[in-house]
């Protein structure tokens, strides 16, 4: 369908040097549904990148292509600076954020986020400092010993954020992390994200199909449409950092999230059921 | 955590926390031991004025204080054949909680296993034991084997079908993120499957414990063994024969008590594994 020609695809200048390539990916599953046609993108060091679109647009399957959960069906993913192993497998420093918690019930808190390192053999022992320092930047510190039923929806976010950064990975994938929680703690953890983000200065890939949770998190917007899954727009968003309430009650705030809106729209044509 | 904690917390994410369990208020604990036991009292009173008031003879229904003679008379009979059905009982029920995990651990790590065998578990567990029991018996060398062989068929079937149905329904994301992370196959099953899979299978273990015993029990009438190494159903049929019906209301105390122990056991058990995480043992205020 053409896109509405007030709005022109845009690609923008990536900061840093790219840090992952997707290569005209494409995913058919099994059961013939085209969920993602022919993505090209590319995404530098340092950007807090936003896949948004409707749901069935394919922005979780290029994440988890992304991570490497699924093979694509067509096409490659790159990390040109990250190491490979002898197998020729990438060793991908990243982490990922579900949609869910997704914490193990029977684990605390604290076994919970070592997790990722116990899996790569460290101790527990050897693993203590770095586990309550994940901790400790997500404020639950003083929770280590709780378990996953005790905390609040956000709380058991936060906690997977955590276990996320651990492994003090390179880029960060999160999938709909805040979908689940009411606007209160969805914005209290946004403000908890962009603060971490600007601090340790990692690649983020985040997956939303909220406009203006995009626009205030990310640094570059990718809007997606369904059937097929593809990309049709990109919006950089240029804005003062740090972003706070000022921003977001800001006529650049409303115009940012006014011009991603129509191009949301834009990708829906008048067949499209959401 | 402090108080002060615990309210910040609460403020900044908007929600209640779920309130660690707490148990009941002290005189509702009080009340839950005092009212079965007044009950049983008070059923025991009824049958020993039942058996008093309408003159019933012994040998039809002995009472309570004949039952609890007989109990401590024939102990020397009765304290051995329980020592054997306890025996049989929870030889059979160790032997198929691990062959039930074990084969759960195969049928869910390959489905084409469990499409050739599931047939002949179903198979095994619905045809009646009693029928079965004959066979077992002609086919073993003795006794003892053939009962345990019973009782392992009656329990082991309830763990493995639960234990299997656990090990399935593991959490999708969570096994993403074991796979993201690079889990090898027994990272995964050790600390993610199995644990996932250990409400089922306290389930199917307190299913188990109870069969178990009922198997040892139809499995020692089947046999109808006789002499020293004879458990508390030999004991029964033997008493019901001489028609010392004290004494067989004395063994049927037992293996009743037995039951519920074992019942009690098992669910204790499972309150201490699960209390602190799972949803069933999460107490709730309304």
């Amino acid at each position: 369908m053409p896109v509405s020609s007030a709005i022109s695809i845009a690609p923008q200048a990536v900061p840093g040097r790219p840090i992952v390539r997707l290569e005209h990916v494409s995913k058919t599953f099994s059961n013939g549904t085209v969920a993602l046609k022919d993505m090209s993108l590319s995404i530098g060091e340092g950007e807090f990148v936003s896949l948004l679109g409707p749901s069935g647009c394919g922005k979780s399957t290029a994440l988890r292509i992304i991570a490497g959960l699924g093979e694509a069906t067509t096409g490659r993913v790159d990390w040109p600076t990250m190491a490979h192993d002898a197998a020729g497998k990438v060793e991908r420093e990243i982490g990922f954020v579900f949609q869910e918690p997704t914490l193990m019930p029977w684990a605390t808190v604290f076994k919970n986020v070592w997790l990722p390192l116990r899996l790569a053999g460290i101790s527990k022992q050897a693993a203590r400092a770095r586990v309550m320092e994940a901790l400790d930047m997500v404020g639950l510190a003083s929770f280590a010993d709780a378990y996953p039923r005790e905390l609040s929806g956000g709380m058991k976010m936060r906690v997977s954020i955590a276990r996320a950064l651990v492994t003090r990975p390179r880029v960060l994938l999160m999938d709909e992390p805040f979908a689940a929680l009411d606007e209160i703690t969805r914005q209290k953890l946004n403000d908890d994200l962009l603060r971490l983000w600007a601090q340790f200065g990692w690649t983020v890939v985040f997956v939303t199909h909220s406009v203006f949770e995009s626009v205030y998190l990310s640094t570059r917007i990718v809007v997606m449409a369904p059937r097929p899954g593809r990309v049709i727009d990109e919006i950089a968003v240029v804005a003062p950092s740090p972003r706070d309430l000022a921003f977001r009650t800001s006529p650049e705030y409303s115009e940012l999230t006014r011009r991603t809106s129509q191009s949301l729209h834009s990708a829906l044509g008048a067949n499209d059921h959401l | 955590m402090t108080e002060l904690q615990q309210s910040v917390v609460a403020s900044e994410t908007g929600e209640p926390q779920t309130q660690a369990e707490s148990g009941p208020p002290p005189h509702e604990r009080i009340l839950r031991v005092i009212i079965p036991l007044v009950m049983l009292g008070g059923l025991i009173a009824l049958w020993a004025w039942y058996v008093k008031a309408y003159n019933v003879p012994h040998y039809i229904l002995p009472g309570p204080d004949l039952v609890a003679q007989a109990m401590v008379r024939d102990w020397g009979v009765l304290g051995p054949a329980l020592l054997v059905t306890l025996t049989i009982t929870f030889e059979a029920l160790a032997i198929a909680l691990v062959g039930g995990v074990l084969i759960a651990i195969l049928f869910a790590s390959s489905r084409w296993v469990e499409i050739a065998l599931s047939p002949y578990m179903v198979i095994l567990q619905v045809t009646p034991i009693i029928a079965i029991a004959p066979l077992i018996l002609i086919y073993t060398s003795t006794t003892q084997q053939a009962l345990l062989i019973c009782a392992w068929i009656v329990a082991f079937f309830p763990v493995l079908s639960n234990t299997t149905q656990g090990l399935k329904s593991t959490d999708h994301n969570l096994l993403n993120l074991y796979e993201l992370y690079g889990a090898s196959r027994w990272q995964t099953l050790f600390l993610l499957k199995l644990p996932a899979a250990l409400p089922y299978f306290l389930t199917g273990l307190r299913i188990a414990g109870g069969l178990a015993l009922i198997a040892a029990v139809v499995a020692e009438f089947a046999a109808g063994s006789a002499g020293a190494g004879s458990g508390l159903a030999f004991r029964l049929l033997e008493s019901q024969y001489r028609l010392n019906i004290p004494r067989l209301f004395a063994a049927l105390i037992l293996l009743c008590a037995t039951g519920v122990a074992i019942f009690g056991a098992t669910s204790l058990l499972s309150h201490l594994l699960l209390r602190r995480w799972h949803e069933s043992a999460i107490r709730r205020e309304n």
